[in-house]
């Protein structure tokens, strides 16, 4: 970036004669402005880009990133455009654009105004030259910024997702009356297996809870490391007074627990939730039972 | 600084007040094992609330004094340990195998009156 900037800085100071070139190029380019962005729309319809997008759709997003385009060299100025970039990216990234389709249209641009410039000077060789001269680092750093701003906008995506993801993660609800649940679903790694373990520590004070049911059907496989913090996990809940009961193991994650040789002689399992949560009722002395109007009822 | 041991009807309670030294804790286990037999009390608890930590050493004793006490006919509970702290110790090893724990004092209580079928005796 510092370097095409300082290009660009020199090409500036070279004075009256680049910024009069640059003047008419964008003369040449506004005069021809519906016929190079329907040859720009063509060429990324022909190159397959942008396949999530309707042909009219394509169209549109061409035009204004043509004007911005054009703007852009007019003024030396990327800011406008940096925005529309990252506008752009915000609603085509979920869409499924990937960065080498974005990549790719801008420098398709770059070409189609490159060709229509060959064919307006060529008669003139030293005359397209300079007018190269001038253009090309202005349209290098374009596709840059436009490419930049696209990563910056999905990395950005990306953030809130994790972030998301790891708030939606790690419910712990209370089903009873001192009676927790904690549903795991999906993959554990380390730091979701901490927070969980965190959460469901402070779950079961805030609660006073005195039983815990861990559910796991929802986890399709189990390391050694994961499976030695479950065991501390349970060990640690017992300090605080709860006990926990652990449901939905799997079949593959038994035999990988007996393979791996944990020790889970401290830990409670259960088949299934609704065996756990009733194994659970029966420690903290609840008896659920069929009310003779047919009504469900719990009675203490 | 020395832990103050009170007496609950059947019960005694002893609740650490701030970090302590070994000698600390071997002086509340040696006070604790000995006054259960004076007060002929069915039940100790031990409120570890204001603990920031417990080492190993601090675990072993409070494990051995756990023990020593049912030797002597009571039970005991240690209560108000700190999720940071429970965690920490099963992290170390340090899990007090053989020792009940409970959430907090009322907790404590309530686990000693439903162990030892006492819960009218005391008020």
């Amino acid at each position: 970036m510092a370097n095409l900037e300082s290009s660009f800085n020199q090409l500036t100071e070279m004075g009256e004669s680049i910024s009069t070139l640059l003047r008419e190029l964008v003369a040449h380019l506004r005069e021809n402005r519906t016929h190079l962005r329907q040859e720009w729309a063509r060429r990324i319809t022909e190159a397959k880009l942008l396949t999530a997008m309707s042909g009219d759709e394509v169209f549109n997003e061409a035009t204004a990133v043509y004007d911005q385009y054009v703007e852009a060299l007019e003024t030396g100025t990327f800011e406008t455009l940096q925005g529309y970039a990252r506008n752009l990216s915000e609603r085509i990234i979920p869409r499924g654009v990937e960065i080498h389709e974005v990549v790719g249209i801008v420098l398709l641009l770059r070409d189609v105004l490159a060709r229509s410039l060959f064919a307006k000077y060529q008669a003139d060789f030293a005359k397209l030259s300079r007018i190269l001269d001038a253009y090309e680092p202005a349209a290098n750093r374009i596709a840059n910024t436009v490419a930049v701003g696209f990563v910056q906008e999905r990395e950005r995506i990306i953030r809130e997702q994790q972030e998301a993801i790891r708030e939606l993660s790690t419910p712990v609800l209370q089903v009873r009356e001192r009676l927790l649940i904690l549903p795991i679903i999906g993959v554990i790694d380390p730091q979701r297996a901490r927070q969980l373990t965190e959460q469901l520590l402070r779950g079961i004070r805030t609660n006073r809870a005195k039983v815990v049911v861990i559910d796991i059907t929802g986890v399709a496989a189990m390391d050694s490391n994961i499976a030695n913090h479950l065991v501390q996990t349970v060990e640690a809940s017992r300090l605080l007074g709860a006990t926990v009961i652990v449901t939905g193991l799997s079949p593959e994650i038994a035999q990988t627990l007996v393979n791996i040789g944990v020790d889970l002689g401290k830990m409670t399992t259960v088949g299934d939730l609704q065996g756990g949560i009733e194994e659970a009722e029966r420690l903290l002395g609840y008896q659920v039972r069929v009310a003779p109007n047919g009504e469900q009822e719990n009675q203490a | 600084m020395a832990v103050p041991i009170l007496k609950q009807g059947a019960y005694l309670i002893a609740t650490v007040q701030s970090a302590l030294t070994d000698a600390d804790l071997m002086q509340l286990r040696d006070a604790l094992v000995g006054r259960v037999g004076k007060s002929r009390s069915q039940g100790v608890i031990v409120d570890v609330t204001a603990l920031d930590v417990l080492d190993s050493f601090a675990s072993r004793t409070l494990r051995d004094l756990s023990h020593m006490i049912r030797l002597r006919g009571a039970e005991t509970v240690i209560v108000g340990i700190q999720p940071d702290v429970a965690f920490a110790m099963v992290q170390l090893g340090l899990t007090l195998e053989g020792v009940a724990a409970a959430l907090d004092l009322e907790e404590g209580l309530a686990y000693l009156d439903q162990k030892l079928k006492s819960g009218t005796q005391r008020n």
